[in-house]
């Protein structure tokens, strides 16, 4: 299993790795059994994600997509947050192996967990903005 | 702290050393005669074959005619496993007796073997690691054609009492096979002595290239031909011998076979040095039997990490290593090894296995228990797992 360049370096040089105080919106998926979590933080200013961290305990796919999908997502309005795929993230990693698409779709997750808090802290229905946060849908170990 | 290459997976495959290469390279280019020609240099070339043969008998405790070359471990393995099964049932024996933790070229023999009709018990292997002499005993029934148990376990290293599980199955007139892979050269073995009936031994682990190994059976035990063709392999197996590599696999044996308690004194002493250093990182534990176990083996899991990407940090530093994660064998499930001693998933899925040879260096020890704290630390600091995990701690001491 060979991973690409932008892939190790996102998982040597992990960006916006870290927590922030008074988030506007927390996000965690995965589970430990599986072996991944990534847990997202945003600030929003006026719409627009003003600063995005997170945290990932998984493979070095977990690591390098959750840094990808910050990068993504930073400094771009909320709108175009919800639109980010897991795809544009693998692209942007010059692709994963197959059995690490998965780790991607964990990124977009864990960026649409994030938003659903935010606009639950607004006193938003965030499902019909975000739509239904899916549970690990690619793991089988976990029943 | 200066970046060094350091070579810690030596359970995975070994270097091939200077003597046994130069012991190879003559039939490459000069000696490359076929075994089976008539002339001096096929002639020459068949007699290197049978020297090494009986080399590997030696190394073994085995006669010269009990030694069938295979392309290594896992096509013995499957040859041993499936040519015993194939022909016991024929006498109505249709039950193989194995353990949990066995690596995949037996377990997946005895799965493939499940759906042609076998029934197959698996064994526990406890906390530490270890089969029960007396669940073997249990085990085996009026059916059983089989037992097949691996010499020491591939991940955790943890040995199995090989000479009793034998005298166990020849107690009940029952075959005993093992998978001696990781154990040859590091653990003395004498197939007579320890009544070993067919053994599976590869040379990549200990110092031959790869694609050779052997599997000894006992004189008396019938084997299936494994591949039809020519007569080579007592007409078991098919084509033309890889000479360079079988006298290459000879020498390298004939070396890993020598003054095993002194080396194993040495190897010991460096991994016990390991083991200690990594388990002062909180929340760590050695996984398998501490004292039963190769010389050269070291496996520890680290709570909050996973332990693909503490691979991945730790080939930055220049440290081969491997892991039981689930995330660096290209499944979903972590080490079927660890769980069966017990580990919790995330527990199994933070694993990292470090084996070390008679090559390895007290600096490579040193720059290993320097290197992994750093790298454990900052892969925790940025574990979310890692975070709750601490936090239950605090909440739960309150």
């Amino acid at each position: 299993m060979l991973y690409s360049e932008k892939v190790l370096d996102h998982f040597s040089n992990p960006r916006n790795v870290g927590e922030i105080e008074n988030a506007d919106g927390v996000g965690e998926v995965g589970n430990a059994k599986c072996g991944d979590i990534m847990k997202m933080y945003i600030k929003v200013d006026n719409g627009i994600i003003s600063d995005v961290k997170f945290k990932t305990f998984g493979c070095g796919a977990a690591v390098a997509t959750s840094s990808m999908a910050t990068e993504l997502i930073k400094g771009k309005s909320i709108d175009d947050a919800l639109k980010l795929t897991n795809k544009a993230v693998v692209e942007a990693l010059d692709g994963l192996p197959p059995v690490k698409l998965h780790c991607s779709v964990l990124a977009e997750q864990a960026i649409k967990a994030a938003l659903s808090d935010y606009y639950s802290r607004q006193g938003i229905d965030p499902i019909p903005l975000v739509g239904e946060i899916g549970e690990c849908e690619d793991c089988h170990t976990c029943e | 702290m200066e970046k060094r290459f350091v070579y810690a997976d030596n359970a995975a495959t070994t270097r091939v050393t200077k003597p046994v290469l130069d012991a190879m390279l003559p039939y490459f280019t000069e000696e490359y005669g076929n075994a089976s020609s008539i002339y001096a240099l096929g002639r020459s070339a068949k007699k290197a074959l049978e020297t090494a043969r009986e080399s590997v008998a030696g190394s073994l405790g085995a006669e010269t005619s009990e030694i069938y070359f295979t392309s290594g471990g896992s096509e013995a393995d499957n040859w041993a496993i499936r040519s015993a099964a194939h022909r016991l049932a024929k006498k109505g024996k249709k039950h193989i007796i194995t353990s949990v933790f066995e690596h995949h070229a037996v377990l997946h023999t005895c799965q493939a073997l499940e759906k042609e009709g076998f029934e197959v018990t698996y064994l526990p292997v406890y906390e530490n690691g270890i089969v029960r002499v007396e669940d073997v005993k249990n085990a085996i029934r009026e059916d059983t054609a089989l037992v097949t148990i691996m010499y020491a376990n591939n991940e955790i290293g943890t040995i199995q009492p090989i000479p009793e599980i034998a005298a166990v199955c020849h107690e009940k007139g029952v075959l005993f096979h093992t998978d001696a892979v990781q154990a040859v050269g590091n653990v003395e073995i004498d197939v007579k002595a320890q009544g070993i009936d067919m053994l599976s031994v590869s040379g990549h682990k200990l110092h031959a290239q790869k694609g050779i190994g052997a599997l000894y059976v006992r004189k008396g035990i019938p084997i299936d031909n494994l591949i039809y063709g020519g007569a080579q392999e007592r007409n078991r197996r098919a084509g033309t011998e890889n000479v360079a590599a079988i006298v290459g696999f000879a020498k390298a044996l004939e070396i890993a076979v020598k003054d095993i308690p002194e080396k194993a004194e040495k190897i010991t002493a460096m991994r016990n040095r390991l083991i200690d250093g990594l388990l002062k990182i909180s929340h760590t534990r050695l996984n398998g039997d501490r004292n039963k176990r190769l010389p050269g083996n070291c496996n520890i899991s680290f709570e909050g990490i996973e332990g693909e990407s503490l691979l991945l940090m730790l080939d930055l530093n220049g440290i081969c290593a491997s892991s039981g994660s689930a995330c660096t064998s290209g499944s979903l499930d972590p080490s079927h090894v660890l769980l069966a001693l017990g580990l919790k998933h995330e527990v199994a899925h933070g694993s990292l296995r470090l084996s070390i040879s008679n090559e390895t260096t007290d600096e490579d020890i040193d720059y290993i228990l320097e290197v992994v704290p750093k790298v454990a630390e900052r892969l925790r600091a940025m574990s979310p797992l890692w975070e709750r995990i601490i936090k239950e701690e605090v909440s739960g001491g309150k």
